[in-house]
């Protein structure tokens, strides 16, 4: 299951992913403290979080996330979708909450 | 579910409120950031999070949660177990993440919470 | 018959141990009186949002509570920094809190929007590097 079908399946709204969409989803991290993130997540997981400033980023290109999904229908600001479009790291945002779009991603990855 | 199935569920160590286990719940809400669980949390629903200070059982006292839910196999300190006695919140461990807590949860009937608290408002900058 | 109240508290600026107190001995109180459910936890929302704004860019400040017959009145003052713009802060998400702040499980951007949504009527007021003054109305 790569971020793209992941994004059209939940439909969730792309605000940058460039070339980086085929990218292997291999589990799920939901959390918003960065040191727990930091310490906890891994490879080829996808990040569900509340945070919105530009050091998810870093975060995520370090523990090589394949993508990030805002939630509650929170936009980046400008800076953060500047670095992960520049780092190649695909954004997304849901509507849902953490609970709910943890919920649904849980689903698909068992199947 | 009740917090005893979810206890159950997810091999959790009820640290506060064993007497409460009968506790119907319905909803749950997952942040380690408390301002959204101050906006979006329904009462009566289970608040799952990875933080253990004592604001973890302000907010949900504030918010009327039945029961705070830590995760990733986190034991929080006495302060807040302490409060959480005080306060009659029912407190829980879990090993698993707040993924997968979240997600064999909702595979087993609990809901997300979508309402956002309203109020008619009118603001005035001055 | 109705009761009401009329009390203050104290909030030391920088201290997060605390950050809440202040709004769980308030939603008390008001259940005390009778507030109904909506009312009470909207009050408590409201305040715990005040108390932590203090608590993490003040020196110090002071929540006023009083309750009238018909309404809820939450006058929040602080000592510090003050709101440059004020618009800006009450966005949804927008927060100047540092890692300090976040790790701590705030800072999230939603407290003046979370006040706002809270109550009946909200008025804020700042004067830089003077302080903060929100005054707060919930219908009973």
């Amino acid at each position: 299951m790569d971020v793209a079908f992941l994004a059209e399946e939940l439909g969730l709204t792309v605000r940058c992913g460039g070339d980086r969409m085929h990218r292997e989803v291999s589990g799920g991290y939901v959390g918003d403290l960065l040191s727990n993130v930091m310490a906890g997540s891994k490879s080829g997981d996808v990040w569900v979080t509340c945070q919105a400033h530009q050091n998810i980023v870093a975060v995520s290109v370090l523990k090589e996330h394949a993508a990030i999904i805002l939630t509650q229908g929170r936009q980046p600001d400008k800076d953060t979708i500047e670095r992960a479009s520049q780092e190649g790291i695909p954004l997304l945002i849901t509507k849902l909450s953490a609970f709910e779009i943890a919920g649904r991603i849980y689903s698909l990855l068992d199947h | 579910m009740t917090l005893r199935e979810i206890a159950d569920l997810l091999d959790a160590r009820i640290l506060v409120g064993g007497d409460h286990l009968d506790i119907e719940v319905k909803t749950a809400f997952s942040a380690d950031l408390m301002s959204d669980v101050l906006a979006f949390a329904k009462p009566g629903s289970i608040m799952i999070t990875g933080l253990t200070n004592p604001q973890i059982v302000r907010i949900a006292s504030i918010v009327d949660n039945s029961a705070i839910l830590v995760v990733r196999g986190k034991i929080p300190p006495e302060e807040t177990l302490t409060l959480a006695e005080e306060l009659d919140i029912p407190v829980l461990s879990t090993r698993y993440i707040m993924f997968e807590t979240s997600g064999r949860l909702y595979a087993n009937g609990i809901v997300g919470c979508v309402r956002k608290i309203q109020g008619p408002e009118s603001v005035i900058p001055l | 018959m109705t009761q009401r109240c009329e009390c203050f508290f104290p909030v030391e600026g920088g201290r997060f141990e605390d950050a809440g107190k202040v709004s769980v001995e308030v939603k008390k109180m008001l259940k005390k009186i009778g507030i109904p459910d909506d009312a009470r936890r909207r009050a408590a929302i409201a305040t715990y949002e005040s108390e932590v704004n203090i608590i993490s860019y003040a020196i110090r400040g002071e929540v006023h509570l009083q309750v009238t017959r018909d309404h809820i009145l939450i006058d929040i003052q602080d000592a510090g920094p003050g709101i440059s713009n004020i618009e800006q802060a009450m966005e949804q998400g927008y927060s100047t809190a540092n890692d300090r702040i976040r790790e701590m499980g705030f800072g999230a951007g939603m407290g003046l929007f979370n006040i706002k949504n809270c109550s009946d009527t909200f008025e804020i007021s700042s004067e830089e590097d003077k302080g903060t003054h929100l005054k707060i109305l919930i219908n009973r």
